[in-house]
């Protein structure tokens, strides 16, 4: 049973700690919420809940080596093979998985498929859910009170804004991530790229193409 | 609950602003509070609704002033006290009294709390309420509690789109770690039944939803 306190908890600034005196009038190189959170880091340290080289282990994971380029292999695999396609269209989840992206924030996933009628773009109003296997953490845009707010109200404004006109004939569906499914936008496949090898493929996909607000594009100079 | 973190349809903001080159985190603190929250929550054991819950209870002024880690790092700091990991005295004086009694995560863990998948989908067998193709009718609820279903969509018509399943339910889980099994569904508003004539008549919203938030209409 949790008891919610109504109560809200400061965190005074490495109080008590003499070496940190920056909290006092003006500010040093650390300020605010840096202060805060090497006090509560060093406190959950000493009293034996984290360890610093799991936390560094975290860290790592997920600014290094879970990102975008995941969710570029599953896209182009798509594109290249109409059987694993159909896979990750019917069972989201187990076809990724193929590739070993799964874990936290990816558990169970939905791939929404871009046609040229249809335009899928995905948004989480109340927080910032995200599909961290395959696209890493989100980016501060998609957290952004701007895009939580106006992504279901006026998305093709917002699309406009980030340069991409959608058609009046097509139809724009927005996903709100409210529960713990995770969406993975399947942009469309541009035009001549017929013939490119799949990781050819795999360097034109964007994390913004496939969270649905922008198209992949075929880069001015590329060459097959 | 009706507080600030519930911005669908909102005005104000501005426009959206994609950095260029982004880096996954702007200050060296935003790593921290990101990795002792992972770290945290696997020791203690709070459920993901209930990390929500906790960063949603930051006052709605201060949550719209402030950025995206310092919400994460009010709401830890709101957990541990909340369910007695550390003390009041403790955060006031960054000095722990005694080791807590949880096992922390270790560098060895890491991969696997990573990887292992956490299943907010169970396996019970639950009967769903609704089939694909149903109208449906949003229930009008402002509980002050944690709630999924966005104030935007309440007392609103829609179509389940999809069954996903059996899944947790995040409003009482959240509150009282009551997992109270039910179907969650895909349900599509047309973008007019949200936001009325000015919108698009082909567009729509696809809302994940659950049981409890639902009546047949």
């Amino acid at each position: 049973m949790v008891r919610w306190s109504g109560v809200r908890y400061m965190i005074p600034a490495m109080s008590g700690h003499p070496q940190d005196e920056a909290h006092e009038g003006h500010e040093s190189s650390l300020t605010g919420p840096a202060l805060r959170v090497k006090a509560l880091e060093s406190l959950l340290v000493e009293k034996g809940l984290v360890d610093p080289q799991a936390l560094d282990e975290l860290i790592d994971t997920y600014e290094r080596r879970i990102g975008p380029r995941n969710g570029a292999r599953i896209v182009a695999r798509a594109w290249v093979d109409p059987a694993y396609k159909e896979r990750l269209l019917e069972d989201a989840s187990a076809a990724i998985a193929e590739f070993g992206f799964v874990g936290r924030q990816g558990e169970d996933m939905v791939v929404l498929e871009n046609t040229p009628s249809v335009h899928n773009m995905v948004v989480c109003t109340l927080c910032s859910c995200y599909p961290w296997p395959v696209l890493g953490l989100p980016p501060v845009w998609y957290k952004s009170a701007a895009y939580r707010s106006r992504a279901v109200i006026d998305p093709r404004g917002v699309l406009r804004e980030l340069g991409l006109e959608i058609p009046e004939d097509v139809e724009v569906r927005v996903w709100d991530s409210t529960a713990e499914l995770r969406y993975l936008v399947l942009p469309e496949r541009p035009a001549g790229t017929e013939g490119w090898t799949e990781s050819q493929l795999e360097e034109i996909v964007t994390r913004d193409s496939m969270i649905g607000v922008a198209r992949v594009r075929v880069p001015p100079r590329a060459k097959r | 609950m009706n507080g600030a973190h519930d911005l669908g349809g909102m005005h104000g903001f501005g426009p959206v602003e994609i950095e260029a080159h982004e880096p996954v985190f702007h200050a060296e603190w935003e790593r921290r509070v990101f990795a002792l929250t992972l770290a945290s929550a696997y020791a203690v054991k709070w459920n993901i609704d209930m990390g929500r819950y906790a960063r949603e209870l930051m006052p709605p002024a201060e949550y719209l002033a402030t950025s995206y880690y310092e919400h994460w790092l009010f709401g830890l700091v709101k957990l541990l006290v909340d369910l007695n990991v550390i003390t009041r005295e403790e955060l006031a004086s960054s000095r722990a009294a005694g080791k807590t009694g949880y096992a922390a995560l270790r560098l060895h863990e890491v991969e696997a709390y990573i990887r292992n998948r956490k299943h907010a989908r169970v396996d019970t067998d639950v009967p769903p309420k609704f089939q694909v193709g149903d109208r449906v009718l949003t229930r009008n609820i402002h509980p002050i509690g944690h709630t999924r279903l966005p104030r935007y969509a309440r007392g609103r018509y829609g179509n389940i789109h999809r069954d996903h399943g059996v899944f947790v339910f995040p409003d009482t889980n959240a509150m009282t770690r009551d997992r109270n099994p039910q179907h969650c569904y895909s349900v599509r508003f047309a973008a007019r039944e949200l936001w009325g004539p000015a919108a698009s008549r082909r567009d729509s919203v696809y809302i994940d939803l659950w049981d409890d938030h639902l009546d047949p209409a």
